[in-house]
């Protein structure tokens, strides 16, 4: 799966700007609330397992 | 000496009677066939579906009086359609209130209504609330009328001693000991069962941290019986309160107690006055005056015995596991295991049938209660989340809850249902195109049909197996209506109901017939007594019949 560096810095802004407007204490809340809307849009939780694996990784 | 606290048992909406102790048993009667330990709920139903099978018993119950408090207050349609089968059911309809619907509250608002299935045929609602006090009154009534049951109050057991001749049990009363011989005992002393402790036998599985405070009191609310669920509450952050209505204006607080909180501090009363106060303003009944019935700390739990059969010794209920309450688990699976063993028990007490009938009991039935906690973890994962990530995971779909649908079926409680025992060795596995589909599977309950406006299927009373045998007007074959003349002979009660125009059921509508996915004369449902299919043809012979029925019993 491949993204154009142009999306990808557009998430990555979005995701920055996202967790900047969250309250500190309330940053993991929204996060996992993104996750889950994702899995949502995507449909596929063996997907959603292999990328867990992926960020779990070099912490 | 075994001395009962004779003192009646403390209650606004029922009257405790204390019995006066059993005499111990005259010299020379200190046998019984079957001897159940434990008188609530299920020590009384499996000696009650004993006796009426013709097996003698005895009951044996340490206390005086019945259970304290409502505990068990939630009964299933099946757990009706159980009770019906020892006479139960009608008190039970006269006393509880039906209910369908649960709702889950976060923040204020009804993020989760869900309606519990209910089919036009079906007799009974999906849930009635009555408390377990008033359900073992009933089934003390018939058990007293019960000629081939001996209920002894206050007899507790002491010791075990299990060999292939029986078992002998110590028994202690307040007029001394005596010794108890038995064929069988069925062990129905519930989660701290003494039989469990005498024979060394462990409970496998987790044990989760939630712990919930159990209180019941008088007080008026507008609400309808339904159940009611309050997420993260702020008077309890990060917990679970659940509401439940019962008979006699009392209502069920349950909530979950905070990680660190002790019992007995929860329990004391200005803390348990305090959280009841939050939790009535919660629901806009602020001030509105309570009285305490009784109150309890629970620890959810997800636990069973890997085997249910231990030499003669068979357990049922809370003996044989620890099921979490989220989804009604308790007594409604106990009553299930019940109605499994009560025919197979009577069939190899009587000596109808091998012994190796009995370990059918237990795999299906520890079958049901691995499944049960598989499926109630996901419930219990959700309620009492038993780890951080479980946590963030669940306040993130209360936080979606409010405005995003997808998520909102998480919050399905589920409850307690009938087994499907797909897998028993007491099955004749059906083909996979055998044309019935869509009628009960074999393993299945049979499923009740409203025959009349006051009349379904289920009220056959299953003294044995039942064979459905659906004709299009003309004669059932001569050989199986020879059939239970051949198997009662043999001890083995069994009943053929033809169904269809002009039959034995007559069903000019083909009302069963649907119900049961059938579409040409000739198709047939064998059921055990316990009401499960063992077998089902589109065209059913003799020779398949009894070939089922040697299976079913596990005489093959």
């Amino acid at each position: 799966m491949t993204i154009k560096l142009a999306d990808l810095e557009e998430a990555y802004d979005a995701l920055a700007e996202a967790i900047d407007r969250t309250p500190p204490d309330r940053r993991e809340l929204m996060l996992v609330k993104l996750v889950l809307l994702q899995a949502r849009d995507a449909a596929d939780p063996a997907r959603l397992r292999a990328l867990a694996e992926i960020a779990l990784q070099d912490l | 000496m075994h001395q009962p606290d004779a003192t009646p048992r403390r209650s606004l909406y029922f009257r405790y009677r204390v019995h006066p102790a059993a005499p111990r048993p005259a010299a020379g009667h200190d046998h019984a066939p079957v001897v159940v330990v434990g008188g609530g709920p299920i020590g009384l139903v499996t000696a009650l579906d004993l006796a009426g099978r013709g097996v003698r018993c005895v009951l044996l119950t340490a206390d005086l009086q019945l259970s304290e408090g409502s505990r068990a207050i939630v009964f299933t349609r099946r757990s009706m359609e159980i009770l019906q089968q020892v006479g139960a059911h009608e008190p039970m309809l006269a006393l509880g209130l039906p209910w369908r619907s649960g709702n889950s509250f976060y923040r204020d608002r009804c993020v989760f209504r869900m309606e519990a299935p209910h089919d036009g045929h079906d007799r009974f609602e999906p849930m009635l609330n009555l408390q377990q006090p008033l359900l073992e009154e009933a089934l003390v009534s018939l058990a007293q009328a019960q000629p081939l049951l001996a209920l002894r109050w206050g007899h507790r057991v002491t010791g075990l001693q299990d060999g292939p001749e029986g078992v002998e049990l110590e028994v202690d009363t307040p007029q001394g000991s005596y010794r108890q011989r038995a064929d069988w005992v069925v062990a129905c002393d519930g989660a701290r069962s003494t039989l469990r402790r005498l024979q060394g036998l462990a409970l496998e599985g987790d044990s989760y941290e939630g712990r919930f405070v159990i209180a019941d009191i008088r007080v008026e609310l507008p609400f309808p019986t339904e159940r009611r669920a309050y997420f993260d509450p702020a008077w309890n952050p990060g917990n679970t309160v659940l509401m439940h209505r019962q008979p006699h204006g009392i209502w069920r607080i349950d909530y979950q107690l905070p990680p660190d909180a002790s019992a007995e501090a929860a329990l004391a009363p200005p803390a348990l006055r305090a959280a009841i106060d939050a939790q009535l303003a919660l629901v806009g009944a602020a001030g509105t005056a309570w009285e305490l019935d009784w109150c309890s700390v629970y620890s959810a739990r997800a636990l069973t015995l890997p085997d249910y059969r231990h030499g003669q010794v068979l357990y049922c209920g809370d003996a044989a596991h620890l099921l979490p309450i989220f989804g009604v688990r308790g007594a409604n699976t106990g009553l299930q295991d019940s109605q499994n063993l009560g025919w197979k028990l009577a069939m190899v007490a009587g000596g109808t049938a091998p012994p190796a009938l009995l370990d059918s009991y237990s795999r299906e039935r520890v079958g049901a209660a691995r499944e049960i906690i598989a499926e109630a973890g996901r419930s219990t994962r959700f309620m009492t989340p038993p780890t951080a990530g479980y946590r963030l995971l669940r306040d993130a779909t209360l936080s979606l809850s409010l405005t995003q649908a997808f998520v909102r079926p998480l919050f399905h409680w589920r409850t307690s249902r009938p087994h499907d025992y797909l897998h028993s060795p007491l099955n004749t596995p059906a083909p996979a195109e055998d044309g019935l589909a869509d009628g009960p599977a074999v393993g299945a309950p049979l499923r009740n049909v409203r025959l009349q406006a006051d009349r379904w299927l289920l009220n056959h009373r299953f003294d044995g197996f039942l064979l459905l045998l659906f004709t299009d007007g003309s004669a059932a074959p001569a050989a199986l209506q020879d059939a239970p003349r051949h198997w009662r002979a043999r001890g083995v009660p069994l009943t053929v109901l033809t169904v269809g125009p002009g039959a034995d059921l007559d069903d000019p509508e083909g009302r069963v017939a649907a119900r049961y996915g059938v579409t040409a004369a000739g198709a047939a449902f064998l059921a055990r007594p316990d009401q499960h299919v063992c077998a089902r043809w589109p065209a059913a012979t003799r020779e398949a019949l009894d070939g089922a029925l040697r299976r079913a019993l596990a005489l093959d």
